[in-house]
């Protein structure tokens, strides 16, 4: 692929809004009469909506689009669709149906953008989906991303604050994303290293989705902007604490070195300010910190999962090739929400 | 004493430019950076504080921060100290100063002959690096963007003046218009809402 997307900000899902700045902006915005058949609305900051149509059909409707965060359109249309496409899973759900959302300059050339909604498609087709229209605006940057429908069980979609103390946490990708393409973005990435965190970005997050469904699941949201650290605390919901054991937690190793470097992003410093003093670090070191506020871009899921299953679950997301680890657990509400150690 | 302007800079792109300075300082002394929020001064404040600098930032306006980095045996920058003065410095001293804005909208500098066009504003641009107090910003658009993309002799002049906190921006419809968005060589790509806001809120705007 010849063609370069021109103007590689800060892209992907460190282009988000901070989630204090979003909590207060949603917070004032009018409620409408309470329909009993939305049972996920956004009051309760979770990763998609969901509907009952009926007594075993629920629809899940989420929407996810942002800049790239790598120079190849094609890569670039991928991952905007796996990171999308994920929150269907992050319910429990499966793909149905997917439109595109598209911003792209006027006097850009067509390929890149032909480039871009060829990797979205197949992403969505490799999701079991149908990509069923889009809207596309002239806009001065390229965005791209997924409207995406998918159908879940009204009694079995998980919700991401639903954990019981003794949970264990299961995350099923590795951290470190966000750090690797902003080094990229300053030529201090490896090759290597770029690589596989364009590959984990690609990667759709229903593999795990679909092996966590033969377990009993509490709890599960894809970790993406907020970052492993946020998205937990979310999880917590204000009822709950958790402990992280940070050597489990997968990582690509080479974030750390560029975390040292303080090649850092603006996102993983908002989700610093938004949860830093609820966390306790136990002393781990500055890098492995900066990995746990990282924001990712199509990260995996992270999932409470009832303590006896958690083994089982962990071999079986590895076995299908997963970087899957149990990371920590859920525990009463504590002095510090988040225990790191 | 290095100066080092990150403003329109996203993270972690200030960051780079200031460790870029410490090492040009070559051991001890003071690094001045300026940024345009306050998550980039966060961001500098964890590497001082990583590394035993010391910090330094105060806000000097809206979207204006300043941020000194103190390393080694002088830590000037403890919280709460006094700022230091900088009686002798060409540095857009902020307060009492008009804000000064150049509008490049052409890459020649009147009409009649472009050769000679090309020329005038060659000199101009050398003769305003040469002054003692530099404009706050200088906008390229139209015909200008191409000046920040492939005039040599401009662009280091430019680029001198942007390390004496001079901004240079450069209009990215403007870029992407004539198919040179990824030749620009120095400062920052810009929008017309930025461009707009520099033009109506300056005290002097200069066209050359």
């Amino acid at each position: 692929m010849s063609e370069k997307i021109v103007f590689c900000k800060g892209g992907g899902c460190t282009a988000k809004l901070g989630a204090g700045v979003l909590e207060r902006v949603l917070s004032m915005l009018p409620k409408g009469e309470a329909d009993p058949a939305l049972l996920v609305g956004f009051d309760s900051s979770d990763d998609a909506a969901v509907y009952q149509v009926s007594d075993d059909l629920a629809i899940v409707q989420t929407l996810d689009f942002f800049p790239p965060m790598v120079d190849d359109p094609y890569i670039f249309g991928k991952i905007a669709a796996a990171n999308a496409l994920s929150d269907v899973y992050a319910m429990g759900g499966t793909v149905k149906t997917a439109l595109n959302i598209v911003c792209f300059p006027e006097s850009a050339d067509l390929n890149i953008l032909g480039a871009i909604l060829q990797g979205g498609a197949e992403k969505v087709h490799e999701a079991g989906g149908n990509l069923v229209g889009g809207h596309s605006i002239a806009d001065s940057d390229v965005k791209y991303g997924l409207s995406v429908t998918g159908f879940v069980h009204p009694k079995k979609f998980y919700k991401n604050n639903g954990g019981n103390p003794g949970d264990k946490l299961i995350l099923t990708k590795k951290l470190g994303v966000g750090i690797i393409c902003t080094a990229a973005r300053v030529g201090a990435a490896s090759e290597a290293a770029l690589l596989e965190a364009e590959e984990s970005m690609m990667t759709l997050n229903k593999y795990a989705s679909e092996i966590l469904r033969s377990y009993e699941v509490h709890a599960c949201t894809d970790v993406t902007g907020f970052g492993l650290l946020v998205h937990l605390h979310e999880m917590l919901g204000g009822k709950l604490s958790a402990r992280i054991f940070s050597s489990r937690v997968p990582v690509i190793t080479e974030a750390f070195i560029h975390a040292d470097e303080f090649l850092l992003t603006a996102a993983g410093q908002r989700n610093r300010n938004h949860v830093g003093a609820q966390v306790d670090f136990g002393g781990i070191p500055f890098a492995m910190e900066e990995v746990l506020f990282d924001p990712q871009t199509s990260g995996g899921l992270l999932a409470a999962v009832r303590p006896d299953q958690a083994e089982e679950a962990v071999k079986r997301l590895q076995g299908a090739g997963l970087p899957a680890a149990m990371i920590g657990e859920l525990c009463e509400k504590d002095t510090a929400e988040i225990h790191v150690e | 004493m290095k100066f080092v302007n990150a403003i329109g800079d996203a993270c972690p792109i200030p960051v780079v430019k200031t460790k870029n300075a410490i090492a040009e300082l070559g051991g001890s002394g003071t690094v001045e950076t300026l940024v345009d929020n306050e998550i980039a001064v966060q961001n500098l404040e964890k590497m001082a504080k990583q590394k035993n600098y010391g910090f330094f930032s105060k806000k000097l306006e809206e979207g204006k921060y300043r941020v000194l980095i103190t390393v080694g045996e002088e830590d000037l920058a403890a919280e709460g100290q006094e700022e230091p003065e900088y009686e002798n410095c060409t540095f857009p001293v902020q307060g009492r100063k008009k804000r000064l804005v150049v509008a490049v909208n052409s890459d020649v500098m009147g009409h009649g002959d472009d050769v000679l066009g090309g020329l005038l504003i060659k000199s101009f641009i050398y003769a305003l690096s040469q002054q003692d107090v530099l404009p706050d910003t200088i906008l390229f658009y139209n015909g200008g963007a191409k000046l920040t993309c492939f005039h040599e002799d401009i662009i280091k002049d430019l680029q001198e003046m942007q390390e004496r906190g001079t901004e240079v921006m450069t209009c990215g419809t403007c870029l992407n218009h004539y198919g040179i968005a990824d030749q620009l060589k120095v400062g920052t790509v810009t929008n017309m809402y930025d461009i707009v806001e520099k033009l109506t809120t300056a005290d002097l705007v200069v066209k050359p």
